[in-house]
């Protein structure tokens, strides 16, 4: 009984990553009506976000302390963050401790920019055009950005731990122990989630974009410049992925391609739930990524070999066969 | 010829020639000079452009004529590799029996996915060919690995059974790969001066076959076949209403570029006899995709280009270090030469994929025809014919 809990808390830790990058990719397509390659992408910036920001953080000078020395008997030089001799040693150790966190406030704000710049400069030129080409250039800036990324950051994963205080090991059920970082990602997630649906069920601009999703044309003729809109919503998208690459950073060492990793089984994931719903994107990523976790337990395992690998294409291709709108598409988008 | 007519038969004989001198033409550069590392003219190298080339042919048949977009073909090379390896496991070294094979059991995959996926079209067929795709990486990662040998990737080994032919070569060691007693590792160096040509039995293997499966490919663009391909990209709603059914056509093409991929993994199994799933995974997909909208989607010489420019960057453009840049702008001023090297530095060497990338881009953006309709503008620039003159530029749009 416990694994399976365990299990289920695991799959519910996949699915809020499944789930987040779903949400951002179902907000494109169901604004711009684009299907967007290059959101792995924008989940791995995000990630790299973080890393820039530790590394921000820990740009440091060096001094000479004279009451020490090194090995050589040298008067030992000691490297002091500047973020440190600003704040003072135990807040700026404190900020260095907590960079991941703070890599949201840096995050947001960078991954709207990069957002808009690519729906303005890029995208905006391909509505007209086949989804096959959407798909190919995205495709394209997806490798160009994941590359340019590897020119900096180089190949190897960076470690981007996770503050001190939430990096150990909490007991979520009586029994039932798990790392507490995981489980601030699933309610990050939720809260983001929670957000985004918030910000588009009560506010007069969510309002807006929802009558745009379901009828672009009419609210054209209203006079609203939906276009502008749209294009913010994709910087939203962006940095919904973004958040969940910089707090997906402790859970696994960011690396240059991890974006095409979890591509792949987002565009899953959203078919799965159904093209252009948001609902759905949500409860298809946390429910695969469930089934994925319980179809790992030794047991399924033991019965059906090899079923945790192929159990995600599995329920996409029976989901798209015999319901091809997903599980909870609206009726006539993407048929 | 063979039933083509002129302009075709021009095409046929041209690439004809060109694969047949390729030992030739790749090789322009003394092999003492500084330029020798541009050389592309080893059969390793050469070999990989024709098998990707035959790869592409296929891949565009289904996508260049029906506009679906497969991300999930490199399994049926997958397939084909394994396959192949198998045969010369069980069977014997003799290649023909394996590439056979290989194309008939990558084509019923073809048979078995594409009766699946052709249910969907559009995005969705492009999601279901790549869950297939990873789904068979997956498995044969894992749980065929009695079939596969999982990560290590499937070997010929010195106690495989091989009963026609034997299991052992005369000195003991493990038997190479032929034709009818020719070795496919066998090659022929010919020293011209400083130049020299190496002649592969395994290259003219692959181009031959190559050439065959180009001409197949005339053919089936020609024919009113490929006609009825083109209908269902142009508009198969249309289609529908006049009579015809699509779907028996779009799976003949499915299975007949899934059989062309196998035909590829078969012959990269006979160059090397070794299978890896690696070669299955979706990464592997997009790069015949690229190779085929890069080259010019719907034409005929397009995908081989398309190869032929992918594996040369891969394989040559990516060996440009800086020292080699630093030679090539000695004669600049010393700080205008730094300043040019740092600029050129992230495009070349290990960053031949960024340049891949943003080629790609900007071919998608501004040439959907690929290099093809790019030869094609700046021909009629030089003959300074009106842009509206008719010409066949292939836009690929999705079947939906």
């Amino acid at each position: 009984m416990d694994a399976i809990i365990l299990q289920i808390l695991n799959g519910l830790d996949k699915g809020s990553a499944y789930a987040l990058i779903a949400l951002g990719l179902t907000l494109i397509f169901g604004t711009l009506g684009v299907v967007n390659f290059a959101h792995g992408a924008l989940f791995m910036i995000g990630a790299f976000c973080a890393v820039t920001l530790q590394r921000l953080f820990n740009l440091s000078y060096e001094t000479i302390d004279p009451t020490k020395t090194d090995f050589l008997g040298n008067p030992a030089k000691v490297k002091t963050p500047y973020v440190e001799s600003w704040f003072g040693p135990e807040t700026g150790a404190a900020i260095i401790d907590w960079s991941v966190p703070l890599a949201i406030l840096f995050a947001i704000p960078i991954m709207l920019l990069i957002g808009y710049v690519m729906e303005r400069g890029l995208i905006k030129h391909f509505y007209k055009r086949p989804h096959a080409d959407q798909i190919l250039v995205t495709f394209g800036l997806a490798i160009v950005l994941q590359e340019i990324i590897k020119y900096f950051y180089g190949a190897n994963p960076i470690q981007t731990p996770a503050p001190e205080a939430l990096s150990g090991i909490v007991e979520v059920l009586p029994g039932i122990f798990y790392p507490a970082w995981r489980v601030v990602y699933f309610c990050f997630s939720l809260v983001v989630i929670g957000g985004v649906f918030a910000f588009l069920q009560f506010t007069t601009f969510g309002m807006v974009v929802r009558a745009g999703m379901a009828d672009r044309e009419t609210v054209g003729l209203l006079g609203i410049d939906i276009d502008k809109r749209f294009t913010l919503m994709f910087g939203l998208a962006a940095s919904v992925a973004g958040l969940a690459g910089v707090m997906y950073g402790p859970i696994n060492a960011p690396n240059y391609h991890m974006g095409m990793d979890f591509l792949v089984l987002s565009f899953v994931v959203v078919v799965v739930g159904g093209m252009g719903s948001l609902p759905g994107a949500v409860l298809a990523g946390f429910l695969l990524g469930v089934l994925e976790s319980l179809a790992s337990l030794e047991a399924v395992i033991s019965a059906i070999p090899g079923i945790n690998q192929i159990i995600i294409y599995l329920v996409a291709i029976v989901i798209l066969l015999t319901r091809p709108r997903g599980l909870m598409g609206r009726k006539g988008v993407m048929e | 010829m063979f039933g083509l007519d002129k302009k075709d038969s021009t095409l046929l004989i041209l690439v004809a020639v060109l694969t047949l001198l390729a030992p030739f033409i790749l090789n322009p550069f003394p092999s003492d000079s500084g330029l020798a590392q541009f050389n592309a003219g080893y059969p390793d190298l050469m070999q990989r452009f024709v098998i990707f080339g035959i790869f592409a042919i296929g891949f565009n048949i289904l996508f260049g004529l029906t506009g679906y977009l497969s991300f999930g073909h490199a399994a049926f090379l997958g397939v084909g590799s394994y396959s192949a390896v198998w045969m010369f496991k069980l069977l014997s070294m003799n290649i023909l029996p394996a590439i056979i094979l290989s194309v008939i059991i990558s084509g019923l995959f073809a048979l078995v996915i594409g009766f699946v996926s052709l249910r969907r079209s559009g995005i969705y067929f492009s999601i279901l060919t790549l869950a297939f795709a990873q789904m068979s990486f997956a498995l044969a990662y894992s749980v065929l690995t009695p079939i596969t040998n999982g990560e290590t990737g499937l070997q010929i080994a010195l106690d495989d059974p091989r009963i026609f032919g034997g299991a052992v070569a005369a000195d003991g060691s493990i038997p190479v790969t032929n034709l009818f007693g020719l070795e496919m590792r066998s090659a022929f160096d010919m020293a011209v001066g400083p130049w020299s040509f190496t002649f592969s039995a395994g290259y003219y293997v692959c181009a031959i076959v190559m050439l065959i499966a180009f001409y197949l490919a005339i053919r089936i663009f020609r024919s009113p076949f490929g006609m009825m391909l083109r209908a269902i990209k142009s508009n198969q709603t249309r289609m529908n209403y006049t009579g015809l059914n699509p779907k028996p056509y779009t799976l003949a093409a499915f299975v007949i570029s899934g059989m062309y991929a196998g035909l590829a993994g078969g012959l990269m199994a006979s160059m090397d006899p070794l299978a890896g799933a690696e070669r299955m995974q979706w990464t592997a997909s997009g790069e015949v995709v690229l190779m085929t909208i890069l080259g010019g989607a719907g034409t005929l010489i397009g995908p081989v280009l398309g190869a032929g420019a992918i594996k040369y960057m891969e394989n040559i453009f990516s060996k440009i270090n800086d020292n080699v840049l630093h030679g090539w702008f000695a004669f600049l001023p010393d700080g205008m030469e730094d300043a040019v090297v740092w600029i050129l530095h992230p495009f070349v060497g290990k960053g031949w994929h960024l340049t891949l990338g943003i080629i790609f881009m900007l071919v998608v953006i501004f040439l959907p025809g690929g290099l093809v309709e790019g030869g094609q503008r700046i021909a009629r620039a030089f003959k300074g014919k009106k842009a509206k003159e008719t010409s066949e530029k292939a836009t690929t749009e999705p079947a939906e």
